[in-house]
């Protein structure tokens, strides 16, 4: 007779009770949708024009919905490599909570019914890149690009900068050259971003086969391509004063971050543990977040020309 | 005797995905009124 032990057993008491309702929740991944929210919530708030607040608060919680359907479909694509990571061996796939197609048509639903709403209650220019958004990420990301090339992230991030352009078409119908600046800024984000967490979690990956940078080219050549995106950050963090979506205390602001998310590249590069890796990756979390609030504030009437005079936009 | 639980965890478990459910269609349809009183221009 086999040995069963007890944390298998506690495992297969969760497998009977079925699904929770927080295990749908996390379907959603939760935490990438903050950042998500967020930054399509930025996007709309500095397009042009007027959009009534119910129909923003509905745009804002379409990209929500849609980003969360997207990682719903995720999961269920990638419950045999998040059974072998630690970081993912948890999640209610592998972990036997919940059946692969109930999370497969759990997404699949959300994603309708989000870019339909879209659609019918604000426009279909937003309607439309909300349904890319979905479809780059589970169909170019997850399944064309994760196994195959540690270039992944650095194309797929494509899929987390569409956010911002979904929040400017929203209240415009159409997308213009400042909503592309805040695409920009997502998109060359990412990959210091998630090569930072992968320096750490390199083992995870490589367990799981997954090419992340890290794995394949090792941990120096990562460090160093870190490095240059970081540097490229720069020039394109500052775009939404150069493009006057925002005023000069933004660019300001965007300039220092900047400059304290290379020299934390510099300490990464230098140092031969973790913790910096660690530190970086915490810090890129905030820096992406100190940016688009403070693009927001700057933009907030009356804020900037009370705090800084002569400083706004 | 350890049947009993299994089950009232698991019916505890539907109830409260039935109830999510159902508060996440009044919301649908409380979401829909709001947006055609908004499109409208009545509010």
């Amino acid at each position: 007779m086999s040995q069963v032990t007890s944390a298998e057993l506690a495992r297969r008491d969760e497998a009977a009770f079925g699904p929770a309702v927080g295990d749908y929740l996390e379907l959603l991944k939760p935490r990438v949708m903050s950042l998500v929210v967020f930054t399509g919530f930025v996007g709309l708030y500095l397009a042009p024009g007027h959009l009534h607040p119910l129909l923003a608060a509905v745009a804002v919680l379409c990209i929500a919905v849609g980003a969360g359907a997207a990682g719903a479909i995720n999961m269920w694509y990638e419950r045999d490599i998040d059974a072998l990571m630690e970081r993912t061996r948890n999640r209610p796939l592998p972990a036997g909570r919940m059946a692969p197609g109930e999370a497969l048509g759990f997404g699949c639903v959300l994603a309708g019914a989000s870019v339909m709403v879209m659609g019918l209650a604000l426009n279909w220019a937003a309607g439309a890149l909300l349904a890319l958004t979905i479809g780059f990420y589970v169909f170019v990301y997850t399944i064309g690009l994760k196994r195959r090339t540690p270039q992944n992230i650095v194309i797929g991030g494509a899929s987390g900068a569409f956010p911002p352009l979904i929040g400017w078409a929203a209240a415009t119908g159409d997308v213009g050259l400042p909503a592309f600046a805040l695409f920009a800024l997502i998109f060359f984000w990412t990959p210091p971003h998630f090569w930072a967490l992968s320096l750490y979690r390199a083992g995870d990956y490589a367990r799981a086969g997954v090419p992340m940078l890290p794995v394949v080219a090792g941990p120096r050549e990562t460090k160093k391509q870190m490095l240059l995106y970081t540097l490229v950050l720069w020039p394109v963090a500052v775009a939404p004063a150069l493009l006057h979506v925002t005023g000069w205390v933004y660019g300001i602001a965007a300039l220092a971050l900047s400059a304290l998310f290379t020299l934390l590249a510099c300490r990464v590069l230098a140092g031969t543990g973790t913790r910096q890796a660690r530190q970086m990756f915490g810090f890129s979390i905030l820096y992406l977040f100190l940016l688009f609030l403070l693009m927001a504030l700057d933009r907030a009437p009356g804020l900037v020309s009370a705090l800084a005079p002569g400083f706004g936009a | 005797m350890m049947v009993m639980p299994l089950m009232n965890e698991r019916e505890k478990r539907i109830r409260a995905k039935n109830r999510a459910l159902l508060a996440a269609l009044l919301g649908v349809v409380i979401m829909f009124y709001l947006i055609a009183l908004a499109r409208m221009g009545n509010w």
